[in-house]
C-alpha cells in the first residue's frame, strides 16, 4: 500500500514557492541568510550555505511536538555544528526521500518522529561532516581524519574554517563510500542538552511563524461547507438564493461532503452559509442518541468478541479466585480540537495541483487529491507549513479536509483561483472523526495470597482502521490492534487473561486522537488495578510492581514518580492520591495525581508527579514540555470533555464554550523525572496523556470513595472546582 | 468606509459593519499574527488591544471601531511586551505556537496592570486564553520571569 513510485522533485522549487517563510527558525540575529539562498553542499536531509547555515531539511510536521528542533539536534550533534547557524525547513511531500521509515509512507504519527529518524539524521549530519572535512583535508593537504569540527568550525593545527568556507570545495565531494562511524552516546554533546532552544521560538513568539491558515496568495477564494448535520447524512438538494443578498459570495457548489460555499473573505463565507437551504437525505445516518449507541455497544459485551490475547482460562481462573472485581467502563466520544481549526489552500494548474498545509500524512494527501483531479500522485506537492495542533486530527487515512478541499476547487466558480478552505471551530467540533466511543467490561480474581487470578476484558467500539489503508498490516481476525492496543498487552503478571473486542457499527467517523486506544485501555486496566489492589489489602505502588516482574521499564518509572511524589509519606491535609503506569508507543511512564477536594467538595488536580522513560531523551526540555501537554490534554478531556449526539443524531456541542478546554486555572503544578533508560529513542507526544486520567480516578476514589469508571468524570459523579 | 488605526497607521476599511475585526486583520490587513481559534470569544487566540486594552478581535464589528486605536502582536511593542517575548523565548514556551500571539498580549497587559501578580491574578486574567498545547505552566512561570524582568 505505502510503496509508491515518485518522481524526486527539487526541493528549492517547492521551497520557493513560500520563499524564505518555510524556514523554520534562524539564529538568535535573525541575520543568517534563508534557506532560498543557494545551498552548496546539499543532500536530502542536509544543505551547508557560504554563510556557514547549516539548513536541516525535517521530514515530519511540527506542530508543537518539537521535530524540527528534534531532527535538527541529531544532524548538529553529528556535524558539531553552531547551533545557533542550524535552521530548520520543512520538507515537500516525496516519500522516495522523506517517508517515515517505519512506514514506507510520509508522515507523522504514533509518536515515531525522533524513533524512526535517530539514525537517519544523524548520518545525515555525519555525512555531510565527512565531506567538509574531506574538503579541509584537501585545502590544508592533510588526511580528514587529521580535521577535526568544533561548533561549526574546521580546525587542523593553527588552521580553521568555518563550515561556510568549505561548503562549496565540499558540495564537489562525493559521499563517502563508506558511512562515517556515528558518535558513542558517551561523546553526545546535544543530544541530551538541557536547555537547548528551540528553533520555532522567534517565530512564535512574534506573530511571525506562518502555518497554513496564514498563507494568503493572490487572488485567493475562501470556502466553507455546509455539512450534513447528522453524520452519514447525504446531500438532496440545495438552494442558494438568499446567500446573494451576502456582500462578497461568489457562488455555492455540491460536493461529496455538502455544499461548498465561496466567497472573497471567510466572514463572507461564513454569513453565506447561514443563508443556504439544503435538504439531506437521511436514510442511512446515524440517528441514535449517544446514549443509545453506548447502550447498544455496551449489549454487544455478553456477546462472542475477536480474540485478541487469551493466556491460559481467564474463567476458570476467575472461579477459582478468592475474591474477583468487575467494572463497566463507558467512555464518549472526543473531538481533537487543535487551536488552529482545519484548513488548508488548494491550487490547480497545468494539470498540477498544490497544497499549502500543516497535514500530517502528506504522501496519503498526494494520492488523495491525485484521485480527486485524476492526475498521478507525483503531480500533487504539499508544501508543509506550521500545524497549530493536531492531536491525530490531520491524519484522516481519507485525507477528510483535503480531499474536501480538492472537490471544493474542483467546482470552484473561480478554478483558476486558489481557494483555501476554512473548517471554523463549530465544523470541528461537530464534524466527527472522533475519538471514537467505547465500552468495556473488565473482571479481575484475586487469589488468597493476594495474586491477579484470572482477568477478562471485553472491549466494544468502532475500529479506526478497518476499512482504510492500515487495516493490511493493522488489523488481524478481526482485532484492530488500536481498538486493544494497552489491554491486549496488559503487563501484569496472571497466567489467565483474556482480551476481546467487537468492532461495533455508527456512521459517527472515528479517528486516532493522541494516544488512540490507550486514551480508554489504560483507564480500565489502572483503575481496575487500583481495585484489585484494595481488594488484596495492597499498597497501589507495591501491588502494581509485584506484578510487574519481568517489565523492568515499567518497574522503573513507577517507583520513580512515587519517590519524587514521596508517596506513601504525609500529604498536606485534603489532599489524596492516585497512581497510574502504562507504556504506550514505546515509551513508559507513570503518574502520581494529587487533588484536593474544597469544602462543597469539587475537585481540583493540585500536582502530577511524572516519570518517563522514551529512551534516550534527545531534547529533554522538549520530552518535558510533552509530558506536561499529554498531562493537560488527557486531565481536560477526563474531567469534562465529550461529544454527545442528541435523539435524531445532531450534535450537541457547538464550540469551546460546551467543549470546555482545559484552562490556566485547571492546570495542575507538574514535576516530571526523565528515566534514564539508555535505550534508543521512544516517542513523548503521546505517551503523557494515558496515565493521567486513571490516576486522577484513583485520586477521586481515594478522597470520596467513589469508583468512577464513566467518562467525562464531570458528568458522572464527580465535581471540578 | 471606518476608518481607525492600527498599530499606528490609518487603515479604512471598506466591509459589512457585521466583520469582525479578527477578519479585517487577518484578511485585509494581513496581520496574520493575530490568530482564529473559536470566533465566540472563548479562546483568546485573536486577543488585541482595543485602545489599549485586550479584546477579543473575532466579536468586534467594525461598527464599534470607527476611530479606535487597535494594536496587534506586530505592532505591540511596550515594555511588558518585549519582557514577556523575552522570557517566552528563555523559557521555551510555545509548543505549536497558535495561542501564543494572544497569550502573550493578555500576559503583557496583565503585567501592565498588575506588576508582581499573584497566582489567582494569573488565574483571573490567563484563563480566558485557551492552550490546547497545555503550556500553562510555562506561561505562568514566565509572566513570573518577565515580572522580573520588568523591574530590572
Ligand atoms: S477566536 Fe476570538 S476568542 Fe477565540
Ligand atoms: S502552544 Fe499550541 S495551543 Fe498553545
Amino acid at each position: 500500500m505505502f510503496a509508491q513510485k515518485m518522481s524526486r522533485r527539487g526541493f528549492l522549487k517547492s521551497g520557493a514557492a513560500f520563499g524564505g517563510a518555510l524556514v523554520v527558525g534562524a539564529g538568535a540575529g535573525g541575520k543568517i541568510a534563508s534557506a532560498s539562498a543557494a545551498g552548496i553542499l546539499e543532500s536530502d536531509f542536509v544543505r551547508v550555505s557560504s554563510e556557514g547555515v547549516v539548513t536541516v531539511v525535517v521530514k515530519h510536521v511540527e506542530a508543537g511536538q518539537g521535530p524540527a528542533t528534534g531532527l535538527a539536534t541529531l544532524v548538529a550533534e553529528e556535524m558539531n555544528a553552531d547551533w545557533e547557524k542550524v535552521e530548520a525547513v520543512f520538507a515537500p511531500a516525496d516519500a522516495s526521500r522523506y517517508a517515515n521509515l517505519f512506514w514506507g509512507a510520509q508522515g507523522t504519527g504514533g509518536s515515531t518522529a525522533i524513533a524512526n529518524s535517530f539514525m537517519q539524521y544523524r548520518k545525515a549530519g555525519a555525512f555531510a561532516l565527512a565531506r567538509l572535512r574531506a574538503a579541509a583535508a584537501k585545502k590544508w593537504k592533510t588526511a580528514p581524519e587529521n580535521i577535526r569540527a568544533e561548533n561549526g568550525v574546521l580546525l587542523f593545527g593553527e588552521k580553521r574554517a568555518g563550515f561556510g568556507e568549505m561548503a562549496k570545495d565540499a558540495g564537489g565531494i562525493a559521499e563517502p563510500q563508506t558511512p562515517p562511524e556515528l558518535k558513542k552516546p558517551g561523546e553526545f554533546s546535544y543530544i541530551g542538552r538541557e536547555g537547548l532552544p528551540r528553533k520555532d521560538l522567534a517565530g512564535k513568539t512574534t506573530g511571525r511563524a506562518k502555518y497554513a491558515m496564514d498563507y494568503r496568495p493572490e487572488n485567493l477564494l475562501h470556502a466553507v461547507v455546509l455539512r450534513s448535520p447528522k453524520f452519514g447524512g447525504v446531500l438532496k438538494g440545495f438552494s442558494s438564493a438568499r446567500a446573494r443578498e451576502v456582500r462578497g459570495f461568489a457562488g455555492a457548489a455540491a460536493i461529496p461532503s455538502g455544499v461548498a460555499v465561496y466567497a472573497e473573505t471567510p466572514w463572507a463565507a461564513i454569513k453565506a452559509r447561514r443563508e443556504i437551504q439544503a435538504e439531506w437525505d437521511f436514510s442511512r445516518a446515524e440517528k441514535r442518541s449517544s446514549e443509545h449507541i453506548l447502550s447498544d455497544f455496551q449489549k454487544t459485551l455478553t456477546q462472542p468478541g475477536n480474540i485478541a490475547r487469551n493466556d491460559g482460562d481467564a474463567e476458570a481462573a476467575l472461579r477459582g479466585a478468592a475474591k474477583t472485581v468487575a467494572a463497566d467502563y463507558t467512555f464518549p466520544f472526543l473531538a481533537h480540537a487543535p487551536m488552529e481549526p482545519l484548513n488548508c489552500v488548494i491550487q490547480f494548474r497545468g494539470g498540477k495541483a498544490t497544497l499549502w498545509d500543516g497535514c500530517q500524512i502528506p504522501t496519503f494527501v498526494q494520492n488523495s487529491v491525485a484521485g480527486v483531479f485524476g492526475i498521478a500522485p507525483e503531480n500533487v506537492s504539499v508544501v508543509s507549513l506550521f500545524a497549530g495542533g493536531t492531536f491525530g486530527r490531520r491524519a484522516t487515512p481519507s485525507c477528510d479536509y483535503q480531499t474536501e478541499a480538492a472537490h471544493a476547487l474542483k467546482q470552484s466558480p473561480a478554478p483558476n483561483r486558489p481557494l483555501k478552505l476554512l473548517w471554523t471551530r463549530e465544523d470541528d467540533i461537530r464534524g466527527g472523526y472522533y475519538r471514537p466511543m467505547f465500552a468495556h467490561n473488565v473482571r479481575a480474581g484475586i487469589s488468597a495470597e493476594g495474586n491477579i487470578a484470572g482477568w477478562s476484558h471485553k472491549i466494544a467500539g468502532k475500529s479506526i482502521i478497518a476499512g482504510t489503508a492500515f487495516a493490511e498490516t493493522m488489523m488481524k481476525n478481526g482485532v484492530d490492534h488500536t481498538s486493544v492496543e494497552g489491554a491486549a498487552n496488559l503487563p501484569y503478571s496472571a497466567a489467565d487473561i483474556f482480551v476481546d473486542v467487537r468492532n461495533t457499527e455508527t456512521a459517527v467517523p472515528v479517528l486516532w486522537w493522541r494516544s488512540v486506544g490507550h486514551t480508554h485501555t489504560a483507564f480500565a486496566v489502572e483503575t481496575m488495578a487500583d481495585m484489585l489492589a484494595e481488594s488484596a489489602g495492597a499498597d497501589a505502588v507495591d501491588f502494581r510492581l509485584r506484578h510487574l516482574r519481568g517489565h523492568p521499564r515499567h518497574s522503573e518509572v513507577l517507583r520513580r514518580a512515587a519517590e519524587a511524589a514521596n508517596w506513601g509519606g504525609k500529604t498536606k491535609p485534603g489532599r489524596f492520591r492516585g497512581v497510574a503506569v502504562h507504556e504506550s508507543f514505546n515509551s513508559f511512564v507513570a503518574q502520581v495525581a494529587e487533588i484536593s477536594l474544597d469544602k462543597n467538595g469539587a475537585i481540583k488536580t493540585e500536582h502530577v508527579w511524572c516519570a518517563v522513560d522514551c529512551g534516550i531523551a534527545v531534547n529533554p526540555g522538549i520530552v518535558r514540555a510533552q509530558m506536561e501537554s499529554g498531562i493537560g490534554y488527557g486531565l481536560g478531556a477526563a474531567m469534562r470533555n465529550q461529544i454527545a449526539l442528541k435523539e435524531g443524531g445532531e450534535v450537541l456541542q457547538t464550540n469551546f464554550p460546551d467543549y470546555e478546554p482545559l484552562r490556566m486555572r485547571d492546570m495542575p503544578a507538574v514535576t516530571t523525572v526523565i528515566v534514564n533508560s539508555g535505550e534508543p529513542p521512544t516517542g513523548a507526544g503521546e505517551p503523557g496523556v494515558p496515565p493521567i486520567a486513571p490516576a486522577l480516578a484513583n485520586a477521586i476514589y481515594a478522597a470520596t470513595g467513589k469508583r468512577l469508571t464513566h467518562l467525562p468524570l464531570a458528568a458522572n459523579g464527580a465535581k471540578f472546582a | 468606509m471606518t476608518a481607525f488605526i492600527v498599530n499606528g497607521k490609518e487603515v479604512s476599511v471598506e466591509a459589512d459593519a457585521d466583520t469582525p475585526l479578527l477578519w479585517v486583520l487577518r484578511e485585509e490587513l494581513g496581520l496574520t499574527g493575530v490568530k482564529f481559534g473559536c470566533g465566540v470569544a472563548a479562546c483568546g487566540a485573536c486577543t488585541v488591544y482595543f485602545n489599549g486594552k485586550p479584546a477579543r478581535s473575532c466579536v468586534l464589528p467594525l461598527a464599534a471601531l470607527e476611530g479606535a486605536n487597535i494594536t496587534t502582536i506586530e505592532g505591540a511593542n511596550g515594555r511588558e511586551t518585549k519582557a514577556v517575548q523575552t522570557a517566552w523565548r528563555e523559557l521555551q514556551v510555545p509548543q505549536c505556537g497558535w495561542c501564543q500571539s494572544g497569550q502573550i498580549m493578555s500576559a503583557a497587559a496583565l503585567l501592565a496592570e498588575t506588576p508582581r501578580p499573584g497566582d489567582s491574578d494569573i488565574d483571573a486574567k490567563m484563563s480566558g486564553n485557551v492552550c490546547r498545547c497545555a503550556t500553562y505552566n510555562y506561561i505562568r512561570a514566565a509572566i513570573r520571569r518577565a515580572a522580573d524582568i520588568l523591574e530590572g
